[in-house]
């Protein structure tokens, strides 16, 4: 147990710089998520916390101690790996306690040790059996029953579910979640998955690039993203991005889409707006809030007819993507006021939600 | 069951009977060729025996049929050949010999491939390339000048040479079959070792020696192999009966001048041959799985 700081941690493979000069402060306990696209350095990132990859500059901290010329083993961390990387030649058990042997632990220690964590993991039957005899799950159970054993200070997971089919990938992210609750050990989890990354974390870090586009909670980055990468790589489906201009409209101001649709912008948003009036922006409005027009909502002109493309029903709800000048937008409305491609059908905005960004700088205003 | 369903039913059954008739053609074609190859390889197998347990006076005279026993067998050749020659002195030093070269080389060359095929250091790719072109070179080109280093190190007309000699021809191929096997472990393997706690020889002990064993199951049948039946350096640096080995000292102790004594020969090369058929029946299925990884992998 103990925290992990990063101070202006590099990353330079040759001439491409992987990592460029991040800050992260993870507290004791705390469950993070590091996602972005393939490339963004999160993977980097949790193979330097595990001593894997060298720093190139920068510090890391693993409970106030700088760790950078520590080697793995000397760190006190447990790593889960992708390809669950279990020793073929050894049975679950032997896998488990590899390291507390290397480390000289008593026989009946060890037993005990093992034993519990395959309880929680709920694979205390398979403990003799070779990873040959597992199914992908159990592998990935005994890969993370080997971390726990060690009682680690820190917990590394490098997109440990991306090998399991989707159903086992659902049961398998409660699964670490409730490790978590059970376990109370500080977390630093990698994956692309933003639905894995929202569900688990009780912070996710967006990293693009190198670097850091935003840290905050679930929720947070959900209603509040910093930057049009986080906007619209949380959430799914995406946040429609929608050139605009903003004007003014008597007192107030609205956000003009096209000709036809001009939304009026809520009073609530209108002072963090007012040095953008006249300018062209973007405007970001998720899915769920762009709705068929709902009984007692009042629309105060925020609904606007459109010709659907695509309808996709998914049960629940259905997408429907219609274009506006000439880019596909997509709605989530009730399957009961859908209509068939081709036809028109008016949707709302439910404008309390709206993002505005600067195309300039990218940042949401 | 209704006529128009028979009639749509039995275009599908002609089409499994004619696969089936393929697959048994096929199978006989494969039968028929087994055999031949068997009859092929094992020919000179059943002369050497049949020759081993005749007489001297039945392989001598002409008129009798060279492929079965006519006058009764008899084990007078394998008592001769143990008891009136070296052959016993030269399969002792054999045996030392290879003992000797299979363990320097599996040292030498699993350590070797572990450290080029698994850490990444400047020029260890060059190395690599460089061991397996030393491999290219044949005895026959480096006995002249391996000839002066023998004679300066006091080692000529010892097996003790031959023991020093024998991994120049092992060492490289083993290492390539091995760098081979160590590269298709995957990466995280030695990371979660690494985190597990694992030094570099832990890992190498506990982890990628028992994961690549089929591999160095095959590199050691391998320096077995080429000990065993090396000919040209004994042939060049022993030449005294109590140094000899199997390969040259049976020939030259068999052979004089245009005497052949075919019987003892023939016994003498049965029983060199026992050792590594014994070896080979028992590895066979880690050799086969060695060979084809090598060759994807290698």
């Amino acid at each position: 147990m103990a925290d992990v700081a990063l101070r202006s941690v590099v990353k330079r493979f040759d001439d491409v710089e992987a990592v460029r000069a991040i800050d992260l402060d993870i507290p004791n306990n705390e469950f993070v998520v590091l996602v972005g696209p393939s490339g963004c350095g999160k993977s980097t990132t949790l193979r330097m916390i595990a001593g894997l990859e060298e720093v190139t500059s920068g510090d890391i901290y693993i409970d106030g101690e700088v760790v950078n010329d520590l080697p793995p083993k000397d760190r006190d961390i447990a790593m889960v790996f992708q390809n669950y990387a279990l020793y073929p030649h050894m049975t679950a058990f032997e896998n488990m306690s590899f390291g507390l042997r290397l480390r000289k632990f008593s026989k009946a220690e060890i037993r005990q040790r093992v034993e519990n964590a395959a309880r929680i993991l709920d694979i205390t039957d398979l403990l003799d059996r070779r990873p040959k005899a597992l199914s992908g799950g159990q592998r990935q159970r005994v890969a993370m029953g080997r971390a726990i054993v060690r009682n680690p200070k820190v917990f590394l997971f490098d997109e440990p579910l991306s090998n399991l089919d989707a159903k086992l990938r659902v049961q398998m992210r409660t699964e670490i979640k409730r490790v978590h609750q059970k376990v109370k050990t500080t977390t630093v989890y990698v994956t692309h998955d933003q639905v894995e990354a929202m569900t688990l974390a009780d912070r996710v870090v967006v990293m693009n690039n190198g670097r850091i586009e935003q840290v905050g909670s679930p929720q947070e980055l959900y209603h509040h993203p910093k930057t049009r990468f986080v906007a619209g790589f949380i959430g799914s489906p995406a946040m429609n991005f929608m050139p605009c201009r903003l004007e003014h409209n008597g007192v107030g101001m609205r956000v003009r889409v096209s000709e036809a649709i001009a939304l009026p912008v809520p009073a609530s948003h209108a002072p963090r707006y007012r040095t953008a009036v006249g300018r062209e922006l973007v405007l970001g409005l998720r899915p769920e809030h762009l709705t068929e027009p709902r009984r007692g909502e009042p629309e105060e002109g925020c609904a606007f007819p459109v010709t659907l493309d695509v309808v996709e029903p998914l049960g629940m709800e259905t997408m429907v993507f219609f274009t506006v000048n000439g880019t596909e937008y997509c709605a989530r409305v009730d399957p009961a006021a859908a209509r068939g491609p081709g036809e028109s059908m008016r949707l709302a905005a439910n404008i309390d939600h709206m993002h505005l960004i600067d195309p300039a700088t990218d940042a949401v205003l | 069951m209704t006529a128009s369903a028979i009639a749509a039913d039995a275009p599908r059954r002609r089409a499994r009977s004619s696969l089936s008739r393929n697959r048994r053609w096929a199978l006989i074609a494969s039968y028929v060729f087994l055999v031949l190859f068997a009859i092929f390889f094992l020919t000179p197998p059943y002369y050497m025996i049949v020759t081993s347990l005749k007489s001297d006076a039945e392989v001598a005279h002409m008129a009798t049929n060279p492929w079965i026993i006519a006058d009764g067998i008899t084990l007078d050749q394998f008592r001769l050949l143990f008891t009136q020659t070296d052959f016993l002195i030269y399969f002792k030093n054999t045996a030392i010999v290879t003992v000797c070269v299979v363990a320097i080389t599996m040292v030498v060359s699993v350590l070797a491939a572990f450290s080029l095929g698994r850490m990444k250091f400047w020029g260890s790719g060059i190395l690599a390339a460089g061991i397996f072109l030393t491999y290219l070179v044949p005895d026959t080109l480096l006995f002249i000048p391996l000839f002066q280093i023998v004679r300066s190190l006091g080692l000529l007309n010892s097996y003790w040479g031959m023991v020093l000699v024998y991994p120049t021809l092992t060492v490289p191929f083993c290492t390539w079959i091995m760098i081979g096997y160590f590269q298709s472990i995957p990466k995280e393997l030695d990371e979660a070792a690494l985190i597990d706690g694992a030094g570099h020889m832990q890992m190498l002990l506990k982890i990628f020696i028992p994961v690549a064993l089929p591999g160095i199951i095959a590199a050691t049948i391998f320096a077995f192999t080429v000990s065993w039946a090396a000919f040209v350096y004994p042939m060049a640096f022993l030449y005294s009966s109590d140094q000899q080995v199997l390969t040259v000292g049976t020939v030259t102790s068999l052979i004089r001048a245009d005497v052949y004594k075919w019987g003892m020969l023939m016994a003498g090369a049965l029983t060199a041959a026992a050792p590594p058929l014994v070896i080979y029946a028992f590895l066979m299925d880690y050799y086969i799985a060695g060979l084809t990884a090598g060759a994807t992998k290698g």
